[in-house]
């Protein structure tokens, strides 16, 4: 009994000099356990006196506590080290790039149809697609251009043969719609469309997104809020102004060409707009009352309207790519551009 | 059209400067493209008069001349050009003045005389593009000593209006100031037209065969017409700011006249003519010299007039090259006719022609005007070239007239199609300046067009018309109202924008290359492919339609290739055409082609290439997305673009659906292509066509999992494994996984070893050994009867 102090400074040096846990639990065994050096001072109690012995093992107990208290601090201290020195050694360059760091993207003119299809989708109209070989009939008949009409000459058109051609816009589309559905009938038509033109400011392929609206009521008034709200939503800019050029088109009528206020230069004149500051964006128009006829609309409860853009044109402007052919030559230093 | 602003004013007077005309026609629908000074800027020049003219006394091709400009004291200056002469008014640079090009004029010693001023040709003066052979020669009664500049009215603008194919009746300074004077609500007035009284009897007969193609035929002899006569100047002015340049005083005069009224008109050289003017179709293998000196074959649906010889002319569209008028012409025959406008349309253009009067004849020239402007065409000649006239013969079918078309615009029409109620007051005088004739009644107007609104002929027309003019921009503005009305939607149905988002979701970009291919890279890729071929293709090489996607991706690689992009992934989605054009097929597809490493250059990773695998496995992200991956199979197949060992066509539910593989050696060779590409196609309609979720329940009884290593000849596909053993697994089979592919040490030369992971699960009880101890069996059994192929031991 009179070594205990003893025993205790002894087995705190152990502990504070142990390198692991499991030596730690060694010396817990050596000191604490069953058999332990600590433990047989309790079994050695019993030759004491009845008044020595609550005194002793009062002492006894304590000291089994301070060490099984240090051995627990070790423990956490060992285990806290030995998990830093882990963390430190599992340390990695967090700035590399990750693996496999290419992303793709959508060429500008479907990122641009998208758009276009999805201002108009958000309002109920349905998008509407067609053949791109058509006949005589969709791409003009139908849509009062008959057969040497001065507006054919409008549009250099290319031919398989003398009614088979490559639709020169996507109003075959509209076409289509109106024979085989009812009104009211909302619909967007975007797709290729050809042309035989080509040069700085041509290709002999392009994209339209065109538009249709049908039911009872539609006035001009409709046309006009329509064509305003979208372009200010396109171009995301409220105060974007808008006007309308009365012009022609054999499919509508009144008709007219739409400008918006030069985005380039905000209608302060600029090279873009021709100093004018202003654009022509697209066409427009009620539909004229023979296209409705060829489709079988009655014309005294329905008035429609129909419209239709460039969508080339449109991202040249939203994007400032200046120079329409780049859209076809599908260089990935360009496209890599709109991922 | 081009038109000089003075001459507009002759007949309109709007109290606004030119940009202001030019934004309002713009705004009425005249689309202007140009405004333009009709002289460059020049200053310190005068009119002055010729006084004398002595040889230079060193200089054979000079003159010394004095003139008066005005100053007082004649100015001496020294002359080069060949025509001048004494008693000449020409216009005068003084010495201070500025000619265009900030050319300055100053006193100067030519040849050692003095010369102080310039005499100005029209060329130096911007008056005329190409240089003169002389000085610029004045009428006599030119005023001297007044500004050169205000005596010419050259302080003018020129303005160019781009008209659309409706507005024929605006190709023309009458028609313009009409606009015009609606748009200010102002009278127009032109120059008093009086009938030229004939002052002979000579005549020539005129007779209409094809009186629907020409309703209706003025003609008029004018005798002893001086053709040498000098168009004046004011005439020649007017022409060249409308862009015409001064032929003779004939042909000026009828260019003046279309100009001025826009009726085209035709002088024949009377003495070339025979028996009579014939308006007839041309006949079975006529020929025709043009006045442009080509040769045409005529096709029998072409007007022409006719003598008894033979056709003159190719009728309003241009005239012949041996009946014009030319310097000996004494008699000429005038031709004023109305054409109608689709007996004209499109024939020019099969010619390869496009003139004046063609372009004004397709689009409507007033029936009414051609007795006008003979005459108008007979006073001018007459002033310039003296002459007499004989009397108009008119030859006319009434019936073949376009009929006068009488239409009611309806108040509530008007009000409904703008959302905008007019005044009733305003309509009715939008309406009779546009020159209709108006009659107010209850319901609306009812209105008669004028003879030269050829596109007005129904209510809408008259609504655009009102419209117009009283301005698009002050009509309001309003959102269509709709039902909302749910639509019908496929859930299992992919869209597009999912595929291609897939697609960019796994490192793609996606291409838009051109529909139509060179026929020799589609001929090289698909040799057997039809597809429809351009009658007239922009250039040879954009000619044929693509019968595949592959083309045009291989042609974008390339492009990419060349410009240093080595690693290239590239998607396209886009219609194929097959087949002649009466049983094409237009169909929708989705196709891609990767090149270049396995993934991005860059500090990890494998730097191996691309192979058939990678995209299989991008493919199959696609097909897998509907959830309907089992509808789809790949099956070893043959593609002329692709190499025959790498190749697989892809069916879905069976049929067909697309193909897969590396491109042919031998294609890329023939291509130039040095490195190997891979490339599927599929249809769109199968990738689109997914599955809707169907919920099994999840099993609480365990998965029992078996793993068989089979020995399989290299040529036998994986797939007849995967089909045989899934045919012989029953019912509760979960799942069958491919772990391994391997050849090697331990197998046999010509086989490879396949490893299979089949799991069951039974939904409401316990699997035993025994049952998939027998499923085993039955597979090991006939994998080795249909395959030939053993478990491994």
């Amino acid at each position: 009994m009179d070594h205990l102090p003893t025993l205790v400074s002894e087995a705190r040096d152990a502990i504070q000099a142990a390198q692991s846990v499991s030596a730690l639990d060694e010396l817990r065994v050596r000191y604490l356990g069953k058999k332990g050096e600590v433990t047989a001072l309790l079994k050695g109690l019993g030759k004491l006196s009845a008044e020595e012995r609550p005194a002793a093992g009062e002492q006894i107990n304590q000291a089994k506590q301070t060490l099984s208290a240090e051995i627990d601090a070790k423990r956490q201290q060992l285990e806290s080290e030995a998990l830093n020195a882990r963390l430190a050694a599992e340390r990695i360059d967090v700035t590399l790039p990750g693996r496999d760091l290419e992303s793709g993207g959508l060429h500008p003119v479907t990122r641009t149809l998208e758009r276009i299809e999805g201002l108009f989708t958000r309002i109920g109209y349905d998008v509407a697609v067609g053949p791109e070989i058509e006949d005589d009939y969709h791409n003009f008949e139908a849509l009062n251009i008959p057969a040497h009409h001065p507006a054919r000459g409008m549009a250099d058109t290319f031919y398989f043969d003398a009614t088979r051609l490559l639709r020169t816009h996507t109003s075959p589309v509209q076409v289509r719609t109106m024979k085989s559905s009812e009104p009211p009938i909302r619909i967007v038509c975007p797709g290729r469309v050809y042309r035989s033109d080509s040069d700085l400011t041509h290709t002999p392929m392009f994209h339209q997104v065109e538009g249709l609206l049908v039911d009872e009521g539609v006035s001009f008034a409709d046309l006009k809020g329509t064509i305003e709200d979208f372009l200010q939503a396109f171009f995301e800019r409220d105060d974007l102004s808008v006007r309308f050029r009365p012009s022609y088109f054999p499919f509508t009528e009144p008709s007219a060409e739409v400008d918006i206020q030069c985005v380039m230069c905000s209608g302060n004149g600029c090279r873009v707009c021709s100093h004018s500051g202003w654009l022509e964006v697209m066409g427009c128009g009620m539909v004229h009352p023979e296209v409705f006829r060829h489709s079988g609309i009655d014309t005294e409860r329905y008035t429609g309207f129909a419209f239709g853009m460039g969508a080339e044109r449109l991202a040249m402007l939203r994007y400032g790519v200046n120079d329409l052919r780049l859209f076809f030559e599908n260089d990935l230093r360009f496209l890599r551009q709109f991922t | 059209m081009k038109f000089s602003e003075q001459w507009l004013r002759e007949w309109v007077a709007p109290q606004l400067n030119t940009q202001a005309i030019a934004d309002q026609i713009t705004m009425a629908g005249l689309e202007v493209d140009a405004v333009e000074a009709v002289a460059a800027a020049f200053s310190g020049v005068v009119v002055a008069e010729v006084l004398t003219k002595e040889k230079h006394p060193d200089a054979d091709k000079l003159n010394v001349c004095t003139v008066n400009d005005g100053t007082g004291e004649p100015v001496q200056v020294v002359c080069g050009a060949p025509n001048v002469d004494v008693g000449q008014k020409i216009p005068f640079a003084q010495v201070g003045g500025v000619l265009p090009g900030d050319f300055k004029i100053k006193k100067a010693k030519l040849r050692g005389v003095e010369s102080r001023g310039m005499i100005c040709s029209a060329s130096e003066l911007g008056l005329e593009e190409e240089t003169s052979p002389g000085i610029l020669v004045l009428s006599v009664s030119a005023p001297v000593g007044t500004s050169f500049r205000e005596y010419m009215q050259l302080d003018d603008m020129t303005i160019e209006v781009d008209l659309t194919p409706n507005r024929g009746d605006c190709l023309s300074v009458k028609g313009l100031a009409r606009e015009v004077g609606v748009l200010n609500r102002l009278p127009v007035s032109g120059p008093e037209i009086i009938a030229v009284e004939a002052s002979i009897d000579d005549t020539f007969p005129i007779s209409i065969e094809a009186p629907e193609q020409c309703p209706r035929y003025l003609g008029r002899v004018i005798k002893g017409v001086n053709v040498s006569a000098e168009t004046p100047l004011w005439m020649v002015e007017r022409l060249r700011r409308s862009g015409v340049r001064s032929i003779d005083p004939v042909v000026d005069v009828t260019n003046y006249v279309m100009l001025e009224l826009g009726q085209p008109l035709h002088a024949f050289d009377r003495d070339n003519l025979q028996g009579g003017i014939t308006v007839r179709l041309a006949r079975e293998a006529e020929r025709l010299t043009l006045l442009d000196g080509q040769e045409v074959a005529l096709r029998p649906e072409t007007l022409v007039i006719a003598d008894e010889r033979g056709p003159l002319a190719m009728a309003g569209i241009m005239g012949g090259e041996n009946s014009g008028v030319n310097e000996k012409t004494h008699t000429i025959f005038l031709e004023s006719a109305f054409f109608a406008p689709l007996g004209i349309a499109g024939q020019a253009r099969s010619y390869g022609l496009h003139t004046d009067a063609s372009h004004r004849f397709e689009r409507g020239v007033d029936p009414e005007l051609p007795a006008m402007a003979v005459e108008r065409a007979t006073k001018l000649l007459i002033d310039i070239c003296g002459g007499q006239a004989g009397p108009v013969v008119e030859s006319l079918s009434q019936e073949h007239l376009p009929a006068a078309r009488s239409i009611l615009l309806r108040e509530a029409r008007l009000e409904a199609a703008l959302s905008k109620q007019l005044p009733a007051d305003d309509v009715t005088d939008i309406l009779q300046r546009l020159g209709l004739q108006v009659d107010k009644q209850v319901e609306g107007w009812s209105v008669v067009a004028p003879s030269w609104r050829f596109d007005v002929a129904i209510e809408e027309d008259l609504i655009e018309e009102v419209a117009r003019i009283h301005g698009y921009n002050n009509l309001p503005v309003r959102r269509p109202a709709a039902r909302l009305s749910l639509r019908p939607a496929n859930e299992a149905v992919l869209t597009l924008s999912q595929l291609r988002n897939q697609m960019v979701a796994r490192g793609f970009q996606e291409a838009v290359t051109y529909s139509f291919v060179a026929p020799d890279l589609q001929a090289a890729m698909l040799p057997e492919a039809v597809s429809p071929v351009l009658a007239n293709p922009i250039s040879s090489d954009l000619s044929v339609m693509r019968a595949s996607l592959f083309p045009g991706l291989v042609r974008a690689l390339e492009h990419n290739l060349n410009r240093q992009q080595t690693r290239v992934r590239l998607f396209e989605s886009g219609l194929v055409f097959n087949g002649h054009l009466d049983n094409l097929t237009q169909v929708p597809m989705m196709g891609a082609l990767v090149c270049g490493g396995r993934e991005a250059e860059g500090w990890s990773g494998a730097k191996a290439p691309v192979d058939f695998y990678d995209l299989k496995g991008d493919l199959e992200s696609l097909l897998a997305m509907g959830g309907a991956l089992d509808q789809w199979r790949f099956e070893p197949g043959e593609h002329p673009s692709l190499h025959p060992g790498q190749t697989a066509q892809l069916f879905h539910e069976g049929k067909p659906a697309g193909w897969i593989g590396t491109l042919h050696p031998q294609v890329r060779a023939k291509l130039g292509l040095k490195v190997d590409a891979v490339l599927f196609e599929v249809r769109l309609d199968a990738l689109s066509q997914g599955a809707i979720p169907a919920f099994e329940p999840l099993s609480r009884y365990p998965e029992v999992r078996r793993d068989l290593a089979f020995m399989l000849k290299e040529a036998t596909p994986v797939q007849a494994l995967l089909d045989c053993a899934k045919a012989q697994a029953g019912d509760y089979l979960k799942d069958i996984k491919l772990f391994d592919v391997y050849a090697g040490k331990g197998v046999a030369d010509g086989y490879k070893s396949i490893a299979l992971g089949l799991t069951w699960q039974h939904a409401s009880r316990t699997l035993n050994d025994e049952e998939i101890n027998q499923l085993v069996d039955s597979i090991v059994t006939n994998v080795r009867a249909e395959l030939d192929a053993e478990l491994r031991g």
